[in-house]
């Protein structure tokens, strides 16, 4: 088992940081006397080559973080929203919606691609609904533009101000970062909120029922109405949770591979390419080994400091001290500090034993 | 302003929260009505695509939304069964399937048992190392993979299928939180009774293990089922093509011409058939795989 473990993941990743400082073309062992040893000229040519690799970098980060974006607010926001409309005990046919719900989670991401590609076609099913609306929609997987631009160009705005679309970063215009996703992209974006809020909301359901009543009984004996116990003592009690869904979340979102290599293949106009697809086809298909294995560390970092940084971010003060004060009396800060931690607890609990950390997510 | 004009009646502020009170049944159709169309589009997805399998290509070109074909025909899956790689995809699928969820079910039980209850030197630093292992991203493995499976002359091979994804180290993870939670002195009695360490692995721990180990069967067929980009990387004959890299081999058109989207929708719906029957047999166990945790 060691083996094995030691073999397909601490060796690979040593072999591969070798790769990245190498010129390896794929041809015999990287290893071979006819590789040599060429320093950080792969990430020197990804972030200041000014070339087309440092372009595509740029626009895979691009695309990627227009997704993350969107996808892990979006998929949180649903998946607590679904969890809180199941989660009430006087609901029938609560096993029903939750299986409707998970359901998409189980399938394969290529198969739900298959089905994407359809219902977003030029004539599918999503264009026919919204034509029921008189929405024209777009040709989904052909469509470059990005939503942002679009929406600008609404408005008449089709050029950006100089100091946006004059200032370069990695081979783009800032004016072009701001693009917003593509039409395409948002696609995608649908499907990962279609694809991972059910298991979210698992975890959710699971937070949801271990919070204990005595807080709500509470509350609405001072009279809060619902919103104001689902805001001010709800949601925080959730914390932990919601730390964990938007954790992976991030991770995921970062991650994406599957769909981009079942559906559009990086297209239209390079609009979908992402850094973990960018890698690949780096490696696997123009045999640039060196820039390949160096985009997916740079894709590792980013991973790393995203989740570094969102730890930060949250790390243990469960609401701010204003909050604090007007939902829970200032004597009593021990009963605070315990319902906090249990909820704690189980959300850890819960966590492990529904989601493996990495699983679904690689193809979501 | 004009819209606030039109509503006088309405007494200003809270006037939804009276309606509410007079008709506490009105908020709960509300609810209903909310999660039955969530369900809807939730849902539509497959049975759309059950659907358009079975219509012909004009037809689900020219109607994408209708849930009964004007003319059945099976001719999708008769292409699919009679004249196209796809049995070998499936047969290949199952194999791996098969293999690696019994191999992780086997490893997964083996490593948590040995990292809960087996004292020995470095134990935590290789449970530091699994939960770093835990971390890494699968995609950025993508290359690192490829060059031990080929560095080991196992590319193109069922053994670089198969070998490396029996590691799991969220596998060992659950089964080493479950055995951590037997009491030991159900082993001790096995242990005075002379049983060796394996015998008590075996024949006292693991048979208590079944909800634990009924997890990893699910997470890892699911897992192995649909994986995708460690067959890209590991394989590259026909011969050893699994499903979700034919179908998507499929889906961007390699082998057909067109669109034929009933021939691509009835290889998703097979290929979401097993899964789906493994995910209603253990339906139960999913659903509620967060209430057993919390007891403690």
């Amino acid at each position: 088992m060691l083996i094995i473990l030691g073999l397909f993941l601490v060796v690979p990743v040593l072999m591969a940081l070798w790769v990245s400082f190498s010129d390896w073309t794929g041809r015999g062992s990287p290893f071979a006397s006819s590789v040599s040893f060429i320093g950080l000229d792969n990430y020197e040519q990804l972030f200041v080559g000014g070339g087309l690799p440092q372009r595509d970098l740029g626009i895979a980060l691009r695309n990627n973080a227009w997704y993350v974006l969107l996808v892990v607010p979006i998929q949180t926001v649903v998946s607590l929203f679904l969890a809180v409309l199941v989660n009430r005990r006087i609901l029938r046919g609560r096993g029903f919606f939750r299986t409707a719900f998970y359901f998409p989670s189980v399938t394969s991401s290529v198969a739900i691609t298959v089905v994407w590609l359809f219902l977003f076609g030029a004539s599918g099913a999503v264009n026919k609904v919204l034509s029921w609306l008189g929405i024209n929609g777009p040709s989904w997987f052909q469509d470059p533009s990005g939503v942002v631009h679009n929406a600008l160009g609404a408005i008449g705005i089709t050029e950006g101000p100089s100091f946006l679309t004059d200032t370069p970063v990695l081979g783009l215009s800032l004016w072009e970062w701001l693009g917003g996703p593509s039409v395409a992209m948002s696609a995608f974006i649908l499907m990962a909120v279609f694809t991972t809020s059910g298991t979210f909301m698992l975890l959710f359901i699971a937070a949801l029922q271990n919070l204990s009543g005595e807080t709500q009984e509470a509350a609405m004996m001072d009279g809060a109405n619902g919103w104001q116990r689902f805001w001010r003592i709800t949601l925080p009690q959730l914390r932990p949770t919601l730390f964990t869904v938007l954790t992976l979340g991030l991770i995921g979102a970062w991650q994406v591979f599957d769909q981009i290599y079942t559906g559009t293949q990086g297209g239209p106009g390079k609009t979908t390419v992402t850094p973990a697809y960018l890698s690949y086809t780096a490696a696997f298909e123009s045999q640039e080994w060196g820039r390949g294995a160096a985009i997916a560390f740079v894709l590792f970092v980013i991973i790393v400091a995203f989740t570094v940084l969102q730890q930060w971010i949250l790390r243990d003060r469960a609401v701010s001290r204003r909050r604090r004060r007007v939902y829970e009396p200032t004597d009593r800060p021990q009963s605070e500090r315990s319902v906090r931690s249990t909820g704690q607890q189980a959300a850890r609990s819960t966590s492990q034993q529904t989601v493996p950390p990495t699983s679904k997510e690689g193809d979501s | 302003m004009s819209d606030a004009r039109t509503l006088p009646t309405l007494p200003s502020g809270g006037g939804t929260k009276k309606l509410r009170g007079i008709f506490p049944s009105a908020a709960t159709s509300v609810l209903y009505a909310i999660l039955v169309v969530i369900a809807i589009v939730y849902v539509a997805p497959f049975l759309i695509s059950i659907a358009t399998s079975f219509k012909s290509d004009a037809e689900a070109a020219a109607d994408p939304l209708s849930l009964i074909p004007q003319t059945w025909t099976t001719a999708a899956y008769s292409r699919l069964f009679l004249n196209s790689d796809f049995p070998t995809w499936f047969t290949n699928s199952a194999i791996v399937t098969v293999l690696v969820t019994a191999g992780r079910v086997f490893l997964n039980s083996l490593a948590g048992y040995a990292l809960a209850r087996l004292n020995f030197r470095g134990r935590n630093i290789i449970f530091a190392g699994l939960v770093a292992v835990m971390a890494v991203p699968a995609v950025v493995l993508l290359i690192p993979k490829f060059l031990v499976i080929n560095q080991l002359g196992m590319y193109d091979t069922y053994a670089g299928m198969i070998v490396p994804l029996l590691m799991d180290a969220a596998g060992i993870f659950i089964m080493k939180n479950f055995f951590e939670s037997i009491p030991s002195s159900v082993e001790e009695q096995a242990r005075l009774d002379g049983a060796g360490t394996f015998r008590v692995f075996w024949s006292v721990v693991l048979p208590m293990a079944r909800p634990a180990l009924i997890t990893i069967v699910i997470l890892s067929f699911q897992g192995s089922w649909n994986e995708l980009s460690h067959f890209i990387i590991s394989t590259q004959s026909p011969d050893l093509t699994v499903l979700t890299k034919g179908v998507a081999s499929l889906a961007s058109g390699q082998l057909s011409q067109g669109t034929q989207y009933p021939l691509k929708l009835a290889a998703a719906v097979l290929m979401t058939i097993p899964v789906a029957v493994m995910f209603f047999i253990f339906q139960r166990r999913i659903m509620n795989a967060s209430d057993g945790a919390v007891k403690e």
